[in-house]
């Protein structure tokens, strides 16, 4: 097993470099005719109304916080799937404990009705 | 194909001699080294990037004539013999288009969104091995690196929907995040139990962990992880296809609901660039499906070995998006409430289970000193088992609330409904 970052770096200056040659290619090629009703929103040929960029419902949030909290369970997970093999039973328990906490946490969000999309 | 672990194949190793050489005619001594490396990197970078144009270019065509196939249509077949040159023919249509910029968007963020979602779709595959020696680079965290990668892709996304200053670009923006960081869980869950057996995040180690031996690579016990772990196989693709946007999870691009989503706005290369990065997406997809569960590039059986490790990886792989494709020809799209209510009551909570049940089996396995073939048998019992207590408890909830279980119909009145 080698870690290569240095490949890495390089390849992400690779990956880097598609999009914009792309975009450069295309901006030789592509015509230019700007006009204001071409540059209008596209909302299905209607006028828009209002401000586009508001508030949005807190569902979404929630989500996001659930999120989180789960997301940062599983980056405790990961090196304890990496040394199962030489844990002993207890540890298995131990690892349990946590995950029964979490659940707990996910129990409380589902009561509190923050899965609830409505 | 990384000249140190020693399996590189013989011309890679001999081309990289040959660089070295030249090199070190040309440059002092401390620069020969370092410009080698890089230039190598450079090389090999330029190689998969190739490869996997080449293979997105050709999954398109391939959806098309599938999906058509499906829908009892031909599919294109205008464009060359059965429609071969579509792809390029779309590449240049793309190239040639007008660039349409709303006049009320942001600029700066609007036009970075398309250039900021390409790469990470690209660099999950410096980690993706097609055989054995045939990778990049092996990292140790090989598995965490693609799913940190593979997500960042949320960013890009967020930005187009919120630099469109387009009300469905940016509710096909918010769906997409929602989305893609809460299916993110029961994947990365599903995939824990895996690593449990497996015992590393490198993505050559998962491989070598289950399978049958391959000759000049040495012998490696078991089995893969899809016979040994069937129901987090099952989570794990479907969490995958809603990671991916694609039917019956293509909410954030619902054509019927708000136009194209967040790249409603976005024309020509632009718009390119978000469907690129999503086929790029689905073919590394269904390449981590391949490592994870299908025992990447080995032989079903040793006896069939002598066919090359690239040819099993592409075929297993090919296997996997021909299913998303099958998938996105068959069902219906969900409603977002219906997927998200599917993500946290169905699948985290399965999920949760069946990584407490594989820990437990795996672990009274190793104390009892079981045999493989007894392990695999009681994995399949346990897994059984998990099945039919989830079936049980789905009809029990069902039966409680009456109708299908919540989150997979519409509120009633009286939990709120407009």
């Amino acid at each position: 097993m080698t870690d290569n970052w240095g490949f890495v770096v390089v390849f992400g200056l690779i990956a880097l470099s598609i999009p914009i040659l792309a975009m450069i290619m295309a901006w030789l090629f592509r015509p230019h005719r700007p006009g204001p009703i071409k540059q209008s929103t596209y909302e299905c040929g209607l006028e828009t109304t209002g401000e586009t960029w508001i508030q949005f419902r807190v569902q979404y949030y929630l989500y996001a916080l659930v999120f989180v909290l789960f997301d940062v369970e599983t980056v405790f997970l990961y090196p304890w799937a990496v040394a199962y093999n030489q844990l002993p039973l207890f540890a298995l328990f131990e690892m349990f404990l946590f995950l029964a906490i979490l659940a707990l946490g996910l129990v409380y969000a589902w009561r509190k009705g923050a899965l609830e999309w409505s | 194909m990384n000249p140190q672990d020693g399996l590189s194949p013989p011309a890679a190793t001999a081309l990289r001699a040959a660089l070295d050489q030249a090199l070190a005619r040309v440059l002092p001594e401390q620069l020969a080294g370092p410009t080698a490396d890089v230039l190598w990197w450079a090389l090999l970078g330029t190689l998969i990037l190739a490869v996997i144009q080449v293979s997105m270019l050709y999954a398109t065509w391939l959806e098309r004539k599938a999906v058509g196939r499906i829908q009892n249509r031909l599919g294109a077949n205008r464009v060359g013999k059965f429609g071969l040159l579509q792809p390029i023919a779309d590449m240049v249509k793309m190239l040639t288009k007008e660039d349409i910029t709303p006049s009320g968007a942001h600029r700066w963020v609007y036009n970075l969104a398309p250039i900021l979602v390409v790469p990470p779709a690209i660099l999950v595959f410096a980690v993706i091995p097609v055989g054995a020696g045939l990778v990049a680079t092996d990292l140790s965290v090989g598995f965490l690196f693609f799913i940190a990668v593979s997500s960042t892709v949320v960013i890009p996304i967020v930005m187009a929907g919120w630099g469109s200053r387009n009300k469905y670009a940016l509710i096909g923006a918010m769906r997409a995040v929602a989305q893609i960081v809460s299916y993110e869980i029961p994947q990365v869950l599903s995939v824990i139990g895996v690593l449990l057996m497996a015992g590393t995040l490198s993505t050559q180690g998962i491989i070598s962990s289950q399978g049958v031996a391959v000759p000049p690579y040495g012998s490696f016990p078991g089995v893969w992880f899809v016979l040994v772990q069937p129901v987090a196989f099952v989570i794990f693709m479907l969490a995958t296809v809603a990671e991916i946007e694609r039917s019956p999870f293509d909410m954030p691009e619902a054509e019927s609901e708000i136009i194209a989503g967040y790249h409603t706005e976005y024309s020509g290369i632009k718009f390119g660039m978000f469907y690129l990065s999503l086929y790029f997406l689905t073919i590394a997809a269904a390449c981590l499906g391949t490592i994870l569960f299908l025992g990447g590039w080995q032989a079903p059986l040793a006896a069939l070995s002598f066919i090359p490790g690239w040819v099993w990886f592409s075929g297993k792989t090919l296997l996997l998006v021909l299913f998303f494709m099958w998938l996105r020809g068959t069902l219906p799209r969900l409603r977002v409430d219906q997927m998200m209510g599917f993500c946290w009551k169905i699948l985290v909570p399965l999920a949760l289970a069946n990584l407490m049940v594989a820990g437990l089996v795996g672990k009274l396995a190793k104390q009892a000193d079981a045999s493989p073939l007894f392990t695999l048998a009681g994995f399949t019992l346990a897994n059984l088992v998990l099945v039919a207590v989830a079936v049980w408890l789905l009809v029990a909830w069902r039966s409680r609330v009456g109708g299908p279980a919540v989150g997979l119909r519409p509120p009633t009145v009286a939990e709120g409904a407009a």
